[in-house]
Formats: C-alpha cells, structure tokens, sequence
C-alpha cells in the first residue's frame, strides 16, 4: 500500500490526513508535504494518523523535520493517533515527550499551548 | 540453512517487499500474532539502514535477508556489504537537516534495540550484520 496524503483547514490550523505506510520509500513524500504547508505559510498543522498503518523512523525523522519547521515560525505541530502499534514507535523513541498526541482531529484542533 | 533467503536491490521501494516476507514466514514460524507488528518494524528498520548505507557508499551488492525457522526461535539476520557500516560513524553526524543519513541510522538502531529483546549488531570491514530472534511457540503453527 502507498502513501495517502489530504490536507484541510480547519480554523487557523492545517490537518493533513495521512493513510497508508509511511517508510524509507514514502516518507519523502510527506516530507514534500510539510515543506510545502509551511513554505505556504501552515504554521500550525496537525498531522492525522489514524489511517497510518506502518510508521518506521523514516517517519519519525519526517515528522521531527516538520515541528523543526513550524517551531522556526512559532507554529506547532500536533499528531492524531490511538492506534497502539503506531504509539508504541513513538513510545520507544522518546518522542511522546516531543509531540503532543491527541485521540482525535478535533481535541488537536482546538488545543492550544 | 535459512528457510527463506531474500536478495534485493538496494532500493528504497523494496524495503515493503522485506518486511512483508519476513512477516509472513515468521508467522509460519509460529511467532505470535501480537509480536508480527515487531519483527515487521525490525525487519524495516535493519533493511533501511542496509539500503541506506549500500546507497550512501556506492555499493552496488545487494542486501541479503535470512529467515530462519529454528527450534524454538525464529531468527532474522540482515546483512550489508558496506565497510563503513562498522564504524556507526562516531563523529560523523553533524550533517544538514534535509538528509541526516547518519541521525536516521541511529534511530533505526535505537527503534530495533528498543523492540527487540534478542539482537545482536556486528560489524566488519566487509559489511555489516543484524541479528534477532523471536520465541516461537509450536501450539500455534501454521499446518
């Protein structure tokens, strides 16, 4: 299965809908995507997980590369995933402390800092 | 000798191929359902850090996967032909953000630690090889 990418606004905020499996392959794919959002001026995106069936620490890197860059412009980056195979990566790497991880596209988007 | 053996190409797009192999013959291995999602992310993980590293120093071999169903353990060894992969290259990093070959490799390595109870890394001017296992529980073989 490939990568599937959509991107909505929702108020001030971006959400990228994200499906498929997210590796070594795909992950510049959603590299791009990021890039692009915060070229365009998305400062604060919040990435949805939910169809992610595979994320590697390809992934991982893309989604550190993206906070890099919306932090640069004072944004914030913020995931939507419950599913427990894909929390469990950012578990073992440390990287809850990194991302705030939300249950649902609506908690993200309306938390705030 | 391995029950299966894989050689690709050390090309990004056959790294899915890797991990939906391995997947399967551990399942008929008898390796529990709940433990496939890891062998899965291992398999991914030491296969992009074998591609990653064959691309990075131009080596044109490709990188070998053996899966081998023993006695009461299921067993993976990946293997790269890259000399450079010894080193793990302390001192390396520090490169640009948009490829950090070297950061991505040690979160490779620290997701397949962190997974893997049974791992072993070892390296040689030759290349270097992976190697896990996973308990396999006979009640649960695939007839």
């Amino acid at each position: 299965m490939d990568l599937s990418l959509s991107t909505r606004t929702v108020g001030d905020r971006t959400v990228v809908e994200v499906g498929g499996e997210i590796d070594v392959y795909t992950a510049p794919k959603l590299r791009e995507q990021l890039v692009e959002l915060v070229n365009d001026g998305s400062y604060h995106l919040v990435v949805d997980m939910e169809g992610v069936d595979f994320l590697d620490s390809t992934g991982l890197g893309v989604l550190v590369g993206g906070l890099k860059r919306v932090r640069a412009h004072e944004g914030s980056l913020r995931l939507v995933c419950n599913q427990e195979r894909i929390l469990k990566i950012f578990r073992i790497t440390g990287l809850t402390k990194v991302f705030p991880i939300h249950t649902s596209v609506e908690d993200a988007v309306a938390a705030t800092d | 000798m391995a029950t299966v053996e894989l050689r690709f190409s050390a090309l990004p797009e056959h790294v899915r191929t890797a991990r939906l192999v391995a997947a399967a013959v551990a399942r008929r291995a008898g390796v529990d359902e709940a433990v496939l999602d890891e062998v899965r992310l291992a398999v991914g993980e030491a296969c992009t850090r074998a591609v990653g590293l064959h691309l990075s120093n131009g080596v044109d071999a490709p990188v070998r996967v053996a899966l081998t169903e023993e006695e009461k353990k299921f067993s993976i060894e990946i293997g790269d032909e890259s000399p450079t992969s010894a080193a793990l290259a302390p001192g390396a990093t520090g490169g640009e953000e948009e490829s950090e070959p070297e950061g991505e490799d040690e979160m490779g390595l620290a997701v397949i630690k962190g997974l893997v109870d049974d791992v072993e890394v070892t390296t040689s001017e030759t290349g270097g090889v992976i190697r896990m296992s996973w308990p396999t529980s006979p009640d649960s073989l695939v007839p």
